[in-house]
């Protein structure tokens, strides 16, 4: 088990050489202090801030949802919540091959479609690249979209994606949840499942979450698993 | 005050009653602005002013992008009814330096090579306004970065300070100024310091002081600046204190 302890940035963490600065840290002379207001985490030598807040950073391989915004000759422009747009390419869209010639681009995502993608590739000037290909990857057609902070991700996954798994399993909801922020639900009952979720995004700093989100789905679900 | 007073300090006691080396009550809380990606409220006294902060976002006009860091963009404004004479809404030259003062003393402090090409937007708002307004902006604006989970080297803290009389029309020096004392003393310095390490990130004044008498200001500004940095950081941990 780690010691977690709240610092605010600027804050010294460690003191020594014996440590590493992780994300969310700089070192300063021989003492390592918080860049970011969260949880400072101690695991092996490397030392880390979990943030509190925050928008969310695009990082390869990560699943988000992403929003075309824009269709341009031989790619797509999508929103991904992030400070920073993403592109998919024609052959990043899907499995066959598109003709830019005679097929429509919009025919496949046209502005306002939702997309399951997974960022492909990001490089120092910040310019994303997602696909679409992929297991799991796909156009949105029905459901909806909630968005909680990005920061809250982490938790509402759970360990080994335990609370998600907990969720679906009670509620029979469909979930997707993307590290930008954005989960898609559809079908079973979802009011619970949002009602769930923004529980667990109000009270992310808790201990013990996970046995007071169960509780609360076995009461509000009847006490069935669907 | 229509009048200049007779003094600003009679027998070690400024008009509001406070000692020199006082300051007056803060009350900061955070999360004012739910829109926001982070906010904060920071009352000096009757000085009431609130910050949010958007972003990292993607920066308009285009010109302003730069390829290796993000942008600190920084708006002063006061409201019409922070003042008892009726302010002219709007940016005037007196925002527009202040706006500029604010953003680079943010500059200083935040890690604005993490987000290239971005710009981080600082609104700062005095809803009333009883003196030291750009410093009361300018912690309140610390503080909504630090809530907006943006990373940087540490928070800046500011304090002011000022000269003002006594019946004789002797001079002192003393902190935190407040409207009178804004007005009809001999000097207003506001100051700012990257708290961690020690750098200070904003100091202007207005009127004049020798050295000697800078110095005296700025050890007693130095104690305040302690306190409200344990106030802030009290009141960005308060948020998530666990009951």
């Amino acid at each position: 088990m780690e010691n977690k302890q709240l610092v605010t940035p600027g804050e010294v963490i460690t003191e020594g050489m014996d440590y590493l600065p992780g994300d969310g840290t700089y070192r300063d002379g021989s003492n390592i202090r918080a860049a970011l207001m969260g949880l400072a985490q101690t695991r092996d030598r490397l030392v880390k801030v979990i943030p509190l807040s925050g928008r969310y950073m695009p990082k390869k391989e990560d699943p988000v949802i992403g929003v075309v915004k824009e269709v341009r000759y031989s790619n797509w422009v999508l929103d991904i919540n992030a400070p920073y747009d993403a592109v998919m390419m024609v052959g990043e869209a899907v499995d066959r091959f598109i003709d830019l010639k005679k097929d429509k681009l919009t025919n496949y995502f046209s502005v306002g479609d939702a997309v399951i993608c997974r960022i492909l590739h990001i490089d120092e000037g910040m310019s994303v690249m997602v696909t679409a290909r992929g297991p799991g990857l796909r156009k949105l057609t029905d459901g909806q979209i909630l968005d909680i902070a990005p920061s809250k991700i982490p938790r509402i996954i759970g360990k080994g994606a335990s609370m998600v798994k907990m969720i679906k399993e009670y509620t029979g909801t469909r979930v997707f949840v993307g590290q930008n922020g954005r989960i898609w639900l559809q079908g079973g009952n979802e009011e619970l499942t949002i009602r769930v979720i923004k529980k667990i995004e109000a009270e992310a700093h808790k201990a013990g979450l996970t046995d007071e989100i169960q509780k609360l789905l076995e009461s509000e679900g009847n006490g069935n698993k669907a | 005050m229509e009048t200049k007073p007779d003094y600003l300090i009679k027998g070690g006691k400024r008009l509001d009653g406070r000692k020199l080396a006082d300051w007056r009550e803060i009350s900061i809380k955070t999360g004012v602005i739910e829109n926001a990606d982070g906010s904060a409220q920071v009352d000096f006294g009757k000085t009431k002013v609130i910050a949010a902060v958007y972003g990292p976002r993607e920066l308009h006009p285009r010109h302003l992008v730069m390829s290796d860091r993000a942008l600190v963009r920084a708006k002063y404004d006061m409201l019409s009814f922070s003042v008892e004479d009726r302010k002219r809404p709007g940016p005037g030259r007196r925002e527009h330096e202040i706006s500029k003062v604010t953003a680079e003393a943010l500059s200083s402090v935040v890690l604005t090579e993490k987000f290239p090409r971005a710009v981080i937007d600082v609104f700062v708002t005095v809803i009333q306004a009883d003196a030291s307004t750009r410093i009361t902006g300018l912690n309140a604006a610390s503080i909504a970065l630090a809530d907006a989970g943006i990373p940087m080297k540490g928070l800046v803290v500011g304090v002011t300070f000022g000269k003002i009389y006594d019946e004789k029309g002797k001079g002192y020096m003393a902190v935190d100024v407040f409207k009178p004392e804004d007005q009809w003393g001999q000097a207003d310095i506001a100051y700012a310091k990257s708290y961690n390490d020690n750098k200070v990130v904003l100091l202007q004044m207005d009127g004049d002081v020798t050295k000697e008498e800078f110095l005296k200001g700025k050890e007693m500004a130095d104690k305040a600046m302690e306190y409200t940095y344990k106030e802030m950081v009290k009141a960005l941990k308060g948020k998530y204190e666990v009951d």
